[in-house]
């Protein structure tokens, strides 16, 4: 049984960008094709499935490199299941899941748990990451070559940092030494002093301890330095302040190995936005200002953020319904990332080629994975319908969790069909 | 006219037509405090729910009396004796505390827009009776009330408000309160205790306190909370009386008839020196006696005033 894709744009930044129809055998990307239009054939093959993409563009599939799953431990706010296929619908082929579950993913027993988990399910695929330091305490470090061979793409103790810089610097080296990547959550915990949203003049409106740019950037400029004192690479998550994308573009310059994402909430809200203490608008690191979310943009543009992550991080209303202090830090994004990162095309700021290199590419090439439309490949595509406008809806997420500050938000793009190993996964 | 506000959650959202209604009822209220017998009928058979997540005594003691005087039930939970301390969400108490069928609640909370998250859920009116660092609208209320009595207006008068600017609630919401009603506010702390963006609530921040207090008609000193501070928003209280204490030789600098207000309670010798405190110019246990006038105000607007009449 074949699947031929007819009709659309397909778009591989650096290797195609033309309209031509695929042909997918079993899991293989079996031949790009020039298109043909002929119904009649259409009918008359039984052995041959067509999925009429007329209008749409065909990319490599999106990967969305910070994921939380909550699965071991908080199956109450996402599962495995709930989170694939919140990431099929959102156009991921693949997402990197955090190790801040319950256990923690520090050893290979929890690595194989998950990946068995999602084996079994068919969806779309993960590429787990593990935790840094045992229970990501920041004390010891954890059996990361034995995660490794269980499957394990990166390292990171995302939801906290690791604030011991020694530990930091031997973390990297011996990271280097196994030639895996470390993902860096980074914020300096004392200046952030148990801050909920961005530091300035809403904080002060609203009566919330703020947390400055100084906690996001403090740490930037740190592991910055340990990067090139062991010239291991460091990849930074979330990026959100404009002093954090500076030193990341001059450190860019000097040719320190380094590379960062930042999440579609910090080049779409600011603190503004924040109001009414409502908790969905309340994530770590904060909505910023308009200077910063402007510098996220430019960051975007200039290369200097290389990828989109969503960081979705799913609560229930009982971390979020909650006084705004008290509330849990995190939304949900898989399901609303593609068509937040669509305005940037939109609007003028990217290329849908550089999109797709931030969304489907250069998250590929962070984790060591190959993601091209070529003959022979592994079929893990996205197809995304630029045109589709749509006001999104949290009752209609398959993500078990609804937090998302951008309910009722009109948006143009999004997810037509997602498949993984030459299955659909996704169909609008 | 009519008062149409179902809660009291803070001072932004009180038109300045709003307050001037409030501080001309409590103006009226006050006359009551004074007779031999201190109580009127006016809200029998109301009830009133005082839930106090917070240590007071005197906040809550002056809703209570307020209460009282207007004759509704008033009745008492604090965090200890509250099913807060068994996991209870504020959510869950306050849809159990509404099921009870109380008109009015208040709530002093530690956490900013906690009233806000009730009064949502909630058909009883909700008072803020002071959450986190974020508002404490009878507070400011009641200090309007003070000063338009003593002076006779707002508008255009300059108050200097002196202290932990930051961590205050009674700062955010004096500062509203009287830059909405027309006066010139003027901030002075330790930059430690300045929070930013603090001028667009509609003061200015002062470099030192004799800038400050120059010619100044009201000087409000905020209470250092020492409980808040680890000597690292200000070394010493010895430090911090040098440089930001009220006394009488930095008093001499405000206007002669100016007027001196604390909201309590006073740590004397750090932000106000016992002379000043017990000098003609203070009104701080004025503001107490108005604050029960204010609060009988505030309960009989929401809970039996014009809101439920059926026309003014």
């Amino acid at each position: 049984m074949r699947i031929r894709i007819k009709g659309a744009r397909l778009l591989d930044p650096g290797n195609i960008d033309d309209n031509k129809d695929i042909i997918i055998k079993n899991h293989l990307i079996e031949a790009i094709v020039d298109p043909i239009f002929d119904s009649k054939e259409n009918e008359t093959r039984t052995d041959i499935e067509i999925i009429d993409a007329r209008g749409m563009i065909v990319v490599p599939g999106l990967i969305d490199i910070h994921v939380h799953l909550r699965e071991p431990g908080q199956e109450y706010k996402e599962t495995i299941e709930t989170g694939l296929m919140a990431a099929a619908k959102g156009g991921f082929t693949a997402i990197c899941s955090m190790p801040n579950t319950n256990p923690v993913n520090d050893n290979s027993q929890v690595t194989k748990f998950i990946i068995n988990c999602a084996n079994e399910l068919g969806l779309s695929k993960v590429y787990p990451t593990g935790a840094i330091t045992q229970g990501s305490m920041g004390n010891t470090l954890a059996e990361i070559y034995d995660m490794q061979q269980a499957g394990i793409v990166a390292v990171t103790d995302d939801g906290k940092p690791l604030e011991n810089s020694n530990l930091m610097r031997r973390a990297l080296e011996y990271c280097k030494g196994l030639d895996i990547p470390v993902f860096v959550h980074a914020e300096e915990l004392s200046i952030a002093d148990g801050g909920s949203m961005n530091e300035g003049f809403f904080a002060t409106f609203w009566g919330i301890k703020g947390i400055p740019n100084a906690a996001e950037s403090i740490m930037v400029v740190r592991d910055i330095a340990l990067s090139e004192l062991t010239g291991a690479p460091v990849h930074f998550c979330h990026i959100s302040t404009k002093e954090s994308v500076e030193a990341i573009r001059q450190a860019k310059k000097r040719g320190v190995k380094i590379t960062c994402e930042t999440a579609p909430h910090y080049f779409t809200l600011t603190d503004e936005d924040v109001k009414d203490y409502n908790t969905n608008f309340k994530m770590n690191p904060p909505l910023r200002s308009e200077e910063d979310r402007q510098a996220v943009i430019q960051g975007l543009v200039d290369g200097t953020i290389d990828l989109i992550a969503s960081d979705h991080a799913p609560h229930s209303i009982i971390e979020k319904d909650v006084e705004f202090d008290r509330a849990a830090f995190g939304i949900v994004g898989l399901e609303t990332s593609l068509s937040l990162s669509l305005k940037l095309v939109h609007d003028g700021f990217l290329t849908m080629a550089e999109l797709v290199n931030k969304m489907a590419k250069h998250p590929a090439k962070i984790i060591g994975i190959k993601n091209d439309i070529r003959p022979g490949n592994i079929a893990d595509l996205t197809i995304i319908d630029p045109g589709h406008t749509y006001e999104i809806d949290p009752a209609t997420f398959k993500s078990k969790s609804k937090n998302t500050p951008f309910a009722g938000l009109k948006v143009k793009g999004s997810t037509f069909l997602t498949m993984v190993n030459g299955k659909v996964v996704y169909l609008k | 006219m009519r008062f149409t506000k179902k809660d009291i959650l803070d001072i932004e959202s009180l038109e300045p037509r709003e307050i001037s209604m409030i501080l001309d009822t409590a103006q009226g209220m006050k006359e009551i405090s004074e007779r031999p017998v201190k109580k009127v009928p006016t809200l029998r058979g109301k009830t009133i729910v005082l839930f106090f997540q917070e240590p007071s005594t005197r906040t809550k003691l002056s809703f209570d009396t307020a209460a009282k005087r207007l004759s509704a039930d008033s009745i008492s939970i604090s965090k200890s004796s509250s099913s807060i301390v068994k996991g209870e969400t504020l959510i869950d108490t306050a849809k159990n505390l509404e099921a009870m069928k109380p008109d009015v609640i208040v709530l002093r909370h530690p956490s900013s827009g906690a009233p806000h998250l009730i009064a949502k859920r909630v058909n009883s009116s909700v008072i803020n009776a002071g959450d986190g660092i974020h508002a404490h609208p009878s507070q400011a209320l009641l200090d309007m009330m003070s000063v338009r009595e003593k002076k006779g207006k707002i508008e255009g008068l300059n108050i200097s408000i002196i202290g932990d600017i930051a961590h205050s609630r009674v700062a955010r919401s004096d500062i509203t309160g009287f830059s909405k009603m027309g006066a010139n506010v003027c901030i002075c702390a330790p930059k430690t205790m300045i929070p930013m963006g603090i001028e667009s609530l509609g003061c200015i921040v002062s470099p030192n306190m004799e800038t400050c207090i120059e010619g100044a008609d009201v000087i409000m000193m905020l209470r250092i909370q020492k409980e808040r501070q680890d000597n690292i928003l200000f070394p010493t209280e010895r430090e911090y009386a040098t440089l930001f204490g009220l006394n009488k030789a930095r008093l001499n600098l405000a206007k002669k008839d100016v007027i001196v207000m604390h909201p309590g309670p006073m740590n004397r010798g750090v932000e106000i020196s016992s002379d000043v405190a017990d000098s003609d110019s203070s009104m701080i246990l004025e503001q107490v006696t108005n604050g029960v006038a204010l609060r009988m105000a505030l309960f009989y607007l929401v809970a039996g005033g014009s809101r439920h009449a059926d026309s003014d």
